[in-house]
């Protein structure tokens, strides 16, 4: 493993190779940035991290946070529950398109509301209509009276979770891998924004911070995860995590659009429990996957209860 | 030299097919898992009658998440504040007093007094004559709704909220049927949706953002300009 790890700055000397030739898009800090901000610039790779280095970032970017918002925000940087593969379920039959799944989210991911940011798209497809390849023609601006609508079904997306995440491959600072849990995260601090993953997730389900997230100081969630929810800046890439900062407890809260869909669409749980709903529905259930021939194998699986 | 390595490769098919018949012949003899023991969950209580040891059978394959009540309308219950007085009349009429209810579930089939017990209204009846409480009118549901009963259990249809891993009552939130499905019209109603993400030929058109409530949870969803 060790010898794939690229020092950050082997790779920013590499990168100002490629600024000199003309390519642009490494955001390094300004000029007059304090010693603080180079330090974070140069900050280890968080699997590279000792858990003392761990707590010392986590310390660091609590007390900004702390300054910056006026506000006692916790951030947590604890690994995987042991046995634990997490796994969604989503009843294609149930889903009603209300979007309140994806507020849900925005709200427990502090995810910025202008620009805005949502990692949940809810796809409208008329009845019959060719779909599951076809995502490109589905509608998400659907905005009738009431949903769900005559003739019409709906089908939400977020980061399926592969088991095989081409988004993963393709990062050349490493900065986005799959965790022991089966959550593919993003450190990002080492995040340099050049958005090959977005470029190779098949399902649209990384976002790109193109200027300062903003989010209101009274709308924000005070607990998050170093890997989940804390704050992103600009220039970097971030996604669902199934709620990290939730999930990976025991006992541990279900992720935030699973609480909300008021018709019980969503399901969760752990891979490998045999009694857990995710199972037991995987096994009885008309269950697929989005994309199954591209082989990203994902933790996702989407099913027809009727 | 041909002929070595022809040999062996024999003596390694043999090999192979010797073991692989003997797995076969292993198999069907390994003991079967052990079947666990069904213990009742009500030990305090011995129920007397074969129907009322059924129906404890029953009860103990209901998982032991819940913490919500059935939805009363406000001042609603006990039914028997009034109906203790009042004589049942089973004909199909129509109402003086309910008139917010409008029977729409197999209407045809039944009334009222099929689901309510006509002689104690706080409680419910089955069609073998069996009563429950309306806490439990999960099984009056699964009657009729069989297969969706068995998915209830497993957590399959229906909402579980609270702490994903913890199986301890209260830490898990389990809804009934009826918290979600209206018994007299159980058809989900249309509902408003939440707005639609913005447009990228809109993006500078967010004026602000707006807090919604629902059930419970503070939602803050976008303020689009004109
Ligand atoms: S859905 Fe996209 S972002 Fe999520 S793991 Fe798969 S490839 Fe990566
Ligand atoms: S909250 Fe549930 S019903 Fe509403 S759009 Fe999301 S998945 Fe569909």
């Amino acid at each position: 493993m060790e010898g794939i790890y690229m020092k950050r700055r082997d790779f920013l000397k590499t990168a100002s190779v490629a600024v000199a030739l003309g390519l642009e898009g490494i955001a390094l800090p300004d000029r007059d940035a304090g010693a603080s901000i180079w330090e974070t610039f140069f900050q280890k790779h968080f699997r590279e991290m000792t858990q003392a280095e761990k707590e010392e970032v986590v310390k660091k970017l609590e007390t900004d946070y702390k300054k910056r918002f006026g506000k006692d925000i916790k951030v947590k940087a604890n690994g995987p529950l042991p046995n634990v593969l997490y796994g969604y379920g989503l009843d294609l039959t149930r889903c009603v398109g209300c979007r309140r799944c994806v507020y849900a989210c925005v709200t427990e991911n502090n995810l910025s509301r202008n620009p805005q940011i949502q990692y949940i798209s809810v796809l409208r497809f008329k009845s019959g209509e060719k779909w599951v390849d076809d995502l490109e023609d589905a509608d998400k601006y659907y905005n009738p009276d009431v949903v769900p609508e005559p003739g019409h079904f709906y089908m939400p997306v977020q980061c399926q979770q592969c088991e095989k995440p081409a988004c993963t491959k393709v990062c050349p600072t490493q900065a986005t891998w799959k965790e022991p849990d089966g959550i593919v995260v993003v450190d990002y601090n080492w995040c340099i924004g050049c958005r090959y993953c977005m470029a190779a997730c098949p399902y649209g389900a990384r976002k790109f911070n193109w200027a300062q997230p903003t989010i209101p100081v009274e709308q924000i969630n005070p607990q998050t995860h170093y890997l989940g929810n804390r704050f992103k800046h600009r220039g970097c890439v971030e996604k669902c995590t199934f709620c990290i900062q939730r999930v990976r407890e025991n006992p541990g809260r279900y992720p935030a659009c699973v609480e909300i869909c008021p018709v019980g669409a969503r399901k969760f749980g752990n891979l490998l429990d045999e009694k857990s709903e995710i199972r037991l529905l995987i096994e009885t259930k008309r269950v697929f996957r989005l994309k199954e021939h591209l082989n990203t194998n994902p933790k996702f699986y989407y099913f027809f209860s009727l | 030299m041909k002929r070595l390595v022809g040999c062996i490769v024999y003596a390694l098919v043999v090999v192979t097919i010797l073991l692989a018949a003997h797995r076969l012949r292993a198999e069907p003899g390994t003991p079967a898992p052990e079947q666990k023991q069904q213990t009742p969950q009500n030990t305090q209580q011995v129920p007397k009658t074969a129907s009322e040891q059924a129906d404890a059978e029953h009860h103990a394959t209901i998982p032991k998440y819940f913490t919500t009540r059935p939805p009363f309308s406000e001042g609603i219950f006990p039914c028997t504040t009034c109906h203790a007085g009042l004589k049942p009349d089973k004909t199909r009429r129509e109402l003086y007093f309910h008139t917010e209810i409008s029977l729409k579930h197999a209407a045809k089939q039944r009334w009222c007094l099929d689901c309510h017990d006509s002689e104690n209204r706080d409680r419910l009846r089955l069609a073998n004559g069996d009563h429950v409480t309306f806490e439990e009118s999960y099984m009056l549901c699964g009657q009729c709704h069989g297969n969706v009963f068995r998915e209830w259990k497993k957590g399959i249809h229906g909402k579980r909220t609270g702490l994903w891993n913890s199986d301890k009552p209260g830490d898990k939130v389990y809804l009934l049927c009826v918290n979600c499905h209206n018994p007299h019209s159980p058809q989900f109603k249309p509902i408003k949706p939440l707005p639609l993400p913005v447009r990228p030929n809109e993006i500078t058109n967010i004026k602000g953002t707006s807090t919604v409530e629902i059930e419970g949870h503070k939602l803050y969803i976008p303020v689009y300009g004109k």
